[in-house]
């Protein structure tokens, strides 16, 4: 290719103040999100200050003294205004430190929320990431092929086996797999209760079921948002240009309408991770899995606050931060920010 | 028969329908075209013109289907083919050359290589062979800085520049037949003028053979040998260019001709401005100055023509008055008090009173929207009418602009492109307005459109003495509507005055260049007494 060229173009991207206008835009979005995750932070403190009921209630049962209550509400520091406790929380939070667990306090002085918290994130990750393993690439692969017959009828066989598959519940998914896998052909576990020594090898056997699972429920989204969007790419003039100068299909996709379309695709993929990791709960019980749901939910029973706190702040963030991700990736792909004029 | 005689594409009895409504577009098309000959298609829009164009290259879109007929290739079938034969085919002896070529590009990829893409795909030449000739060919369409250029991206270079590249990469591979499909519309008409004669420059030295497809049959008649008009799907006149210039035949041609009918007549000029505009400077974001110093002044019951190449700065202007960008220095006046720069600053009294018609009805009407929906907004916001009297209102509005009272019920998508102009005239009339901005509303029309158009603002200006500012690069539509003009250059005014001084007698240099470009396609071939 020609150097001298190359040099010259490069030259031309890099001008325009001192800035690159992509970094701006990068930083604006991250400043963004940085503030949209604060405000987070403040609902779900508010949300949890309106619960009915507290820690101190709920481990003493219905017959608790008021004397009693108030002690350990003392003892806890649930008696100091909301607003303190928190900026005090947050700031811990911003230090790394999540609290103390409130569950267990009596009995060993307390564990730390993070220490709670953390193992059960990495398995409810390694069981989304299991599950996008098998779903992004067979969902993406059928979407791509509707998109491309699109009013055809693999089209629409296609599109009403996704449908069908958006209709049914997760639990009975899950159920039907335990009944016809695990217990019919005995081929794999029910149950995926695996702990912190649980071999790699068996630990992967046992998620295969509720990965499966979720699998099962996230590929029709996957493959029904891939064909929206790929058609509507597909349908654009310059790809009918592309054929029309000699291109075939096959290549014009996998050259110009792939490329152009990462930033979608990038789109989609996080939406549908950040909808597994924070969406497993229903799944994690069929299965009884250790993961970050089982763990909310049984922190809300008993009025842990903050688990609670920690476990919504975190999917707050995965959330946030995964569209953070696609929005840079839509960005740094989009042509005309990446050669400004 | 000699040798350039022989038939090179002939069309047998084609016949394609729309899958949906059963609806023929083309049928039952007769057409051959010899080996070096230049053939226009002229239609209105609507008449089958593109499905016609793309059929010689063996693509019927999806939603059309072909019943009966084929198309052939010194005898092979293009229907027939398979796809990778089809694929080769297009290289090495297809050339397209698309109407909008904004949007013909892939925007991710550079321009050079998009040019040598199917070349290097076929194997037609190596890569250092076909950049040259992509470069050489850049250079003789007149383009700047071939050398640099293909290294740049679709939107980094302009609209009449990317239409040249797209000649480049219909012609790089030397093709047999080049299928133009309305390559200059899009374009103003100086930029429009140096495309075509590149298109002609180009036709002449590879020999190559052409169907040209536009809307604008004096235009056609500079570059084709022989001309069909398609009318409803059917070629209802196929002649030599002179005898349609001279002898047009059937009833849909003769209407195409006389389309520049209509001078407007002087009227009395009113004491004081209702628009006025005071050293307006602006531009966008922080980048530099799109407009310098621009004044004007427009009365009720006028109307003012602003004229100039695409990126002159006109567009702006409107949308300066639109309230849509504020201006950097200078003031508006309307009816003599300040107008707001901003849209949201200025009262709903204010926004009623200078309503904006786009160039594409397309992009400014909810497709999925009736009629009724779209007229009755405006009737509610600006007049609080509802009900049986907004009914009313709507069917008196349609009436107005010459469309049927039996489409109150229609979604927008399923009207023609002129109805739906039409249908955006009327909502902006809907408001009432004093001053109705008209942003190229006509470029996207075909001639016999255009005209009806054109007809109709001046009577509707007759009956309700709205002031009108006609933003436009065709200076055929400003003879027929306009009062006053002032030409814009690179965001001037670089002149200003009553049509008639003009057009008459332009002052400035730029002017009369945009008087030549366009003077040699209106006048040379117009029939006397249309």
């Amino acid at each position: 290719m020609n150097r001298r060229n190359m040099g010259k173009e490069t030259g031309g991207t890099e001008r325009c103040g001192n800035v690159h206008p992509l970094v701006r835009i990068i930083a604006g979005r991250l400043v963004w999100a940085f503030l949209s995750l604060l405000a987070v932070s403040v609902i779900i403190f508010a949300a949890l200050e309106m619960l009915p009921g507290d820690f101190a209630r709920s481990v003493l049962g219905q017959s608790a003294t008021p004397e009693a209550v108030a002690a350990i509400r003392h003892d806890l520091g649930l008696d100091r205004p909301a607003a303190i406790r928190y900026i005090e929380w947050l700031s811990g939070v911003l230090q790394g430190d999540f609290g103390t667990s409130l569950s267990g306090r009596g009995v060993e002085g307390g564990r730390s929320v993070a220490e709670l918290v953390l193992p059960r994130l990495g398995n409810t990750f390694l069981l989304a990431l299991l599950a996008m393993a098998i779903a992004f690439p067979l969902a993406f692969l059928l979407g791509l092929i509707a998109a491309m017959n699109r009013g055809g009828r693999i089209d629409r066989a296609i599109n009403s086996v996704a449908l069908a598959f958006v209709a049914m519940p997760e639990f009975l998914i899950g159920y039907l797999l335990i009944y016809w896998i695990a217990v019919r052909a005995g081929l794999l576990p029910s149950l995926a209760s695996v702990g912190p020594d649980t071999p790699l090898a068996e630990r992967l056997m046992r998620m295969i079921l509720p990965a499966a699972t979720l699998s099962l429920t996230v590929i029709a989204h996957i493959l029904r948002m891939t064909r929206a969007s790929l058609s509507e790419l597909f349908e654009r003039l310059w790809m009918e240009a592309l054929q029309l100068k000699g291109i075939p299909m096959a290549i014009a996709v996998r050259r110009h309408a792939l490329p152009n379309a990462s930033g979608t695709i990038a789109n989609i993929f996080a939406f549908n991770v950040a909808w597994l990791i924070t969406g497993v709960v229903v799944t994690e019980r069929v299965f009884v899995y250790p993961g970050i749901g089982q763990l909310m939910v049984d922190a809300v029973t008993s009025r842990d606050v903050p688990v609670v706190q920690a476990c919504a702040l975190i999917f707050a963030a995965v959330y946030i931060g995964l569209n953070l991700l696609a929005d840079i990736v839509a960005i740094a792909t989009n042509p005309r920010l990446l050669h400004p004029r | 028969m000699g040798v350039d005689a022989r038939t090179l594409v002939s069309m047998r009895d084609l016949v394609i329908r729309r899958a949906s409504d059963d609806r023929p577009v083309l049928d039952g098309i007769n057409l051959r075209i010899r080996s070096g000959e230049v053939v226009g298609l002229v239609g209105e829009s609507g008449s089958g013109k593109t499905t016609l164009g793309l059929a010689l290259l063996g693509r019927i879109r999806p939603g059309l289907e072909r019943i009966r007929g084929h198309v052939r290739l010194e005898g092979e079938d293009l229907f027939s083919v398979p796809a990778a034969e089809l694929a080769a085919l297009r290289t090495a002896r297809l050339g397209y050359v698309a109407q909008n070529a904004l949007e013909a590009f892939d925007p991710a990829w550079r321009l050079l290589r998009q040019t040598t893409e199917a070349a290097l795909l076929h194997g037609l030449m190596g890569e250092r062979t076909a950049t040259n000739a992509a470069t050489s060919l850049y250079g003789e369409l007149g383009l700047p800085d071939p050398e640099e250029l293909g290294w740049r991206y679709p939107h980094q270079v302009s609209g009449g520049q990317l239409q040249r590249i797209m000649l480049a990469m219909a012609t790089l591979n030397a093709p047999d037949l080049i299928v133009f499909d309305e390559p200059t519309t899009a374009l103003d008409t100086s930029t429009q003028e140096t495309v075509l004669k590149a298109v002609r420059r180009l036709l002449r030295k590879s020999g190559a053979a052409a169907l040209y497809i536009t809307h604008d049959l004096s235009l056609v008649t500079r570059i084709a040998q022989r001309i069909c008009v398609l009318h409803r799907g059917r070629i209802v006149e196929d002649a030599p260019a002179e005898e349609i210039v001279h002898r047009p035949r059937h009833p849909y041609t003769r209407a195409l001709w006389g389309v520049a009918a209509g001078v407007r007549r002087s009227r009395p000029v009113p004491e004081q401005p209702l628009l006025e505009l005071r050293g307006i400077r602006t531009g966008y974001g922080t980048g530099p100055d799109i407009l310098h110093d621009v004044s004007l002044q427009l009365a009720r019951g006028r109307t003012l023509a602003v004229v100039g190449e695409s990126g002159s700065g006109k567009t702006t202007l409107g949308r300066v008055i639109a309230g849509l960008l504020p201006p950097r220095a200078g003031e508006m006046l309307l009816d003599g008090e300040p107008l707001p720069p901003r849209l949201k600053d200025r009262t709903q009294e204010m926004r009623r009173r200078i309503q904006f018609l786009h160039q594409s009805a397309d992009g400014a009407l909810n497709p999925s929207h009736d009629v009724f929906m779209i007229l009755s907004r405006p009737l509610a916001l600006f007049h609080e009418l509802s009900g049986r009297a907004a009914q009313q209102r709507a069917e008196e509005l349609l009436e107005m602009v010459d469309l049927p009272p039996d489409i109150l019920h229609r979604r927008a998508a399923r009207l023609s492109g002129g109805q739906k102009q039409r249908l955006a005239l009327a909502r902006a009339l809907a408001a009432e307005p004093d001053v109705l901005i008209c942003d190229e509303v006509t470029s996207a029309l075909d001639a016999v459109l255009r005209n009806g158009i054109l007809q109709l603002l001046n009577r509707i200006q007759e009956r309700t003495g709205t002031a009108i500012l006609f933003i436009t690069h065709d200076l055929s539509a400003v003879r027929a509507i306009a009062d006053e003009m002032i030409v814009m250059h690179e965001g001037q005014a670089v002149e200003a005055g009553s049509c008639a001084d003009v057009l008459k007698a332009p002052q400035s240099e730029h002017t009369r260049r945009l008087l030549a470009a366009s003077g040699a396609g209106s006048s040379r071939f117009m029939p006397a007494g249309q």
